[in-house]
């Protein structure tokens, strides 16, 4: 997600979101303390929150705060990073916790205000603002010791805890957080040199990792309170549906059962273990009314985009003289349409949260990426005050842009407040994989005249899908959604384009999937250019550098990704490459896949990335987020489709919804450009250009041009 | 009458009926969460713990067959990070979420119990049971060749 959008969300106005904001900020040292610090530390006074961003007990033990959920993107330690960097810590001396919600204080400015994670925006959106707030401290610190010592101000240090001044005088942070935090937040802080920073650039380790080797993180399905009960939903198999009626009476005669109750989205059984829940769920029998979801096919669905329908929504995106008549006229025109299916999230830990309603509030603990999301939508399902509904956020099992949805959330508040107890909802598998928000199916049509030398001389692209915005944040149809154009406009240069972004209603709920639609449009782009430069009898390297004459930073990373890959040199024995590029969240990628065939499918053997992100808070995690986005968009490419019979997705578990193992798993050569540009997001960007390279890089291999995902023997075959 | 069996070294009695799978006694009655649920029918490897030594996938495995046997979980490797493992997972930084790393972990506690100088065909073999979604599987099979590594200096 790279451009601001109004959050609306079901009913939830811009108005309920101010109101909300403006009552947390009123109260927001409590608030923000009241998450995760204790409350006795709070009461008598040994805990001081300067800013919204640092906490410091008497004992100078140092928590710095994350405003984003920890998915595995590394946030944990990366916005302690920046606040540490101007305030002085040891990041591996500091706790981390988890923003509370509070879009005031934790909102993320690029997606235009709600505490979201997503559209790999938190060091971009963090990057000065973090560092502002540990610089604040800092001077609260100084000043507090010149006073204290009578001193100038200057002649103080603030460094590894410690304030040291003239004399030998020497107070740790924990000692003048009281004081300090009495004194005003400075409006105006001195921010250092990039070229004095001391962690903010240096890999550093990760601080959740220990908690994840030992089995002691804690994630949403952890979660234990006292008195808590278990839940298993059962819901429409036609995302949709709703419950006629429902025969509980086996169900409720089961071991542990404790009630069956019945919520807008289903029927929840709770027990008193998760297992006892699921047990007595399988001897439900529920009549549904399946609604007009049953009617859905994802062929059909598909075959609706092409012919269209009365709802469509066409909007040309930044149009460059006459594409069609020139194509029109041109003797040589190359044509392509390509296909992306439906795909789900899946991440490893299935959807689950721990609600608790009692005496008008609601407790919510869990995993999710959007905190004031959950707060606003729960105070609103529930009826209550959104400063009644407090949200503490564990560990993420992984988000994939799945946890920026709070139905699941919702439900556990629901079965919380019909039972009188808390209640931890747990999905399984087969719920998760068949009533997520699936990344839509997209169709593109993509035209272009070559010229006499064989470079495009116009261009044309026409996308259609359904638009993800429009859905969660109540975009309207008539507004262009950011998150369709994403990676639309490709850096090459040609005189004349034109784009035309349909949105089209399909009918299923959709979700932000990592990358949005930079995996769409890359798809599109990426292979058309390496379909034009087959036209033009030319090799697709020397072609699309032939067309980035003035497009600096995309001809660096491509060249810098040729050179690595031995681009030019003879590949391994039966094994062919192939290319793509793409600037997404302001960073610059290339990539070129190492494949062979087998048995008609590719094996992708390795992959080389080049990418250039500006300035990196930790360069390790940045490595591991291209690595993971490589595998991740290689199981989109190689096996990701979700289809749709009678309304019923037809994907269950792993089994039919196969992920890249260890073994199918490519080595991954990554160069990161050192550079002084501003940073860029670096979670998604990589997803979406492994599969454009990889099906460039089968052409390569068989001549075949596979313009459908997955890349399955079928697809293939078909090609 | 419960199901007696050995978990870490402890013996426990558990309540649960016998066709309880062995991973919901581990995280709900015996009360170690770090054996983590994600697919419930053996496919993803989340769950992998060891009976008698051997990884199972707990999801799968009823209570009743761990009758009088050993079960060892993640958080038998040791709770401070001094296991091998744990030491090479930290080294190389390989949990991004985490959610399915304890059970990467078991799986390759096992690959070591036997194999102290794996291959990478071998590491492959061991290990394609266990998804991660984050895609860590670089970092998995470098730590589980550091660990390797410092098993053999230590024998």
């Amino acid at each position: 997600m790279s451009a601001k959008v109004q959050p609306r969300r079901q009913g939830v106005s811009r108005r309920g979101f101010l109101q909300t904001s403006a009552v947390a900020g009123g109260g927001l040292a409590i608030g923000a303390n009241l998450a995760g610090l204790s409350v006795e530390a709070l009461a008598a006074g040994t805990i001081h929150t300067p800013n919204a961003w640092v906490h410091i007990a008497d004992d100078n033990t140092i928590t710095l705060i994350s405003a984003r959920s920890e998915m595995g993107q590394g946030v944990y330690t990366s916005m302690p990073m920046l606040i540490a960097e101007e305030l002085n810590v040891d990041v591996k001396t500091v706790k981390v916790l988890i923003a509370p919600p509070n879009t005031k204080l934790y909102g993320n400015a690029l997606l235009g205000g709600p505490q979201l994670t997503g559209g790999s925006t938190s060091v971009r959106d963090g990057w000065e603002k973090l560092r502002i707030g540990g610089a604040q401290v800092r001077e609260m610190l100084l000043a507090a010791a010149a006073t204290k010592w009578n001193v100038d101000v200057g002649s103080l240090k603030a460094d590894g805890g410690v304030v040291t001044g003239p004399g030998g005088k020497k107070a740790t942070y924990g000692q003048l957080a009281a004081a300090a935090s009495k004194l005003p937040v400075p409006e105006k802080v001195a921010l250092k040199d990039p070229a004095d920073f001391r962690i903010v650039g240096k890999r550093t380790k990760r601080l959740d990792t220990p908690a994840k080797t030992n089995g002691t993180a804690e994630f949403g399905i952890d979660v234990k309170l006292p008195g808590m009960v278990y839940a298993s939903l059962e819901q429409c198999p036609v995302i949709g549906g709703t419950v006629k009626g429902f025969d509980a009476a086996r169900a409720k005669s089961m071991p542990g059962v404790i009630d069956v109750v019945q919520i807008p989205d289903g029927v929840a059984v709770v027990a008193d273990t998760y297992w006892h829940a699921k047990k007595a769920r399988e001897a439900l029998v529920v009549q549904w009314d399946e609604g007009p979801g049953a009617a859905l096919n994802d062929k059909a669905m598909l075959e609706g985009m092409r012919s269209g329908s009365a709802g469509d929504k066409m909007l040309p995106l930044n149009p460059v003289g006459d594409a069609p008549a020139a194509i029109k006229a041109a003797g040589k025109v190359v044509r392509a349409e390509y296909v992306m299916p439906l795909l789900s999230h899946s991440p490893m830990e299935p959807m689950n949260f721990t609600a608790s309603v009692h005496d008008g509030k609601v407790d919510l603990i869990g995993p999710t990426q959007w905190q004031d999301g959950a707060q606003a939508t729960v105070a609103k399902a529930l009826g209550v005050k959104p400063e009644d509904v407090s949200v503490r956020t564990t560990f993420l099992g992984g988000g994939f842009g799945r946890r920026i949805d709070i139905d699941f959330i919702v439900q556990a508040a629901q079965i919380s407040k019909a039972v009188g107890k808390p209640v931890k909802l747990l999905w399984t598998r087969e719920d998760d994989m068949t009533h997520d928000f699936y990344r839509p199916q997209s169709l593109h049509q993509l035209a272009a005249a070559l010229g006499d030398d064989g470079k495009p001389t116009a261009m044309t692209f026409r996308m259609v899908s359904q638009s993800v915005t429009g859905r969660v944040f109540g975009l309207p149809l008539e507004v262009q959604d950011p998150l369709m154009t994403e990676a639309a406009m490709a850096p090459y240069e040609i005189a004349a384009t034109r784009h035309e972004m349909v949105k089209h209603d399909a009918g299923l709920r959709v979700g932000y999937w990592r990358s949005v639609s930079h995996a769409l449009n890359a798809f599109a782009n990426e292979s058309f250019i390496d379909e034009c430069a087959a036209a033009a009898g030319k090799d697709p390297y020397a072609y699309r550098m032939s067309l980035l004459t003035t497009k600096p930073r995309f001809a660096n990373v491509l060249r810098m990704a040729a050179e690595k890959s031995g681009w030019g040199t003879p590949a391994p024995a039966g094994r062919s490459r192939g290319m793509a590029l793409m600037e997404g969240y302001d960073t610059y990628m290339a990539q070129v896949a190492e494949v062979s065939m087998k048995d008609g499918v590719p094996v992708v053997h390795k992959v080389t990335v080049v990418a250039d992100l500006g300035r990196m808070v930790n360069p390790d995690t940045v490595e591991a987020q291209i690595q993971s986005s490589v595998v991740f968009g290689l199981t989109a490419a190689l096996y990701g489709e979700i289809t749709l019979d009678k309304g019923r997705v037809e994907q269950t578990n792993f089994d039919r919804y196969r992920i890249v193992r260890m073994n199918e798993s490519p080595a991954i050569d990554i160069t990161l450009v050192q550079s002084t540009e501003k940073p860029g997001g670096i979670g998604e960007p990589a997803t979406a250009l492994i599969g454009p390279a990889v099906a460039n890089a089968v052409f390569a291999a068989t001549g075949k041009r596979v313009r459908r995902m997955p890349f399955s023997a079928q697809n293939i075959a078909q090609a | 009458m419960g199901t007696r069996f050995s978990i870490n070294g402890r013996s426990v009695d558990a309540k649960a009926e016998a066709d309880t799978p062995l991973l919901w006694v581990i995280r709900d009655e015996v009360g170690l969460t770090g054996t983590k649920f994600g697919c419930g029918v053996a496919l993803c490897g989340a769950c992998t713990v060891h009976l008698d030594g051997v990884p199972v996938r707990s999801c799968q495995t009823p209570l009743s067959a761990v009758a009088g046997r050993k079960v060892t979980t993640i958080e038998s490797l040791s709770r401070n990070n001094t296991h091998p493992l744990q030491k090479a997972w930290i080294a190389h930084d390989v949990p991004q979420c985490g959610y399915c790393q304890s059970g990467q972990l078991m799986s390759a506690a096992a690959l070591l119990e036997k194999n102290k100088n794996p291959s990478d065909a071998d590491i492959d073999a061991a290990m394609s049971g266990n998804i991660c979604r984050c895609g860590t599987y670089t970092r998995i099979k470098a730590a589980i060749k550091t660990a390797a590594a410092d098993m053999r200096r230590q024998a």
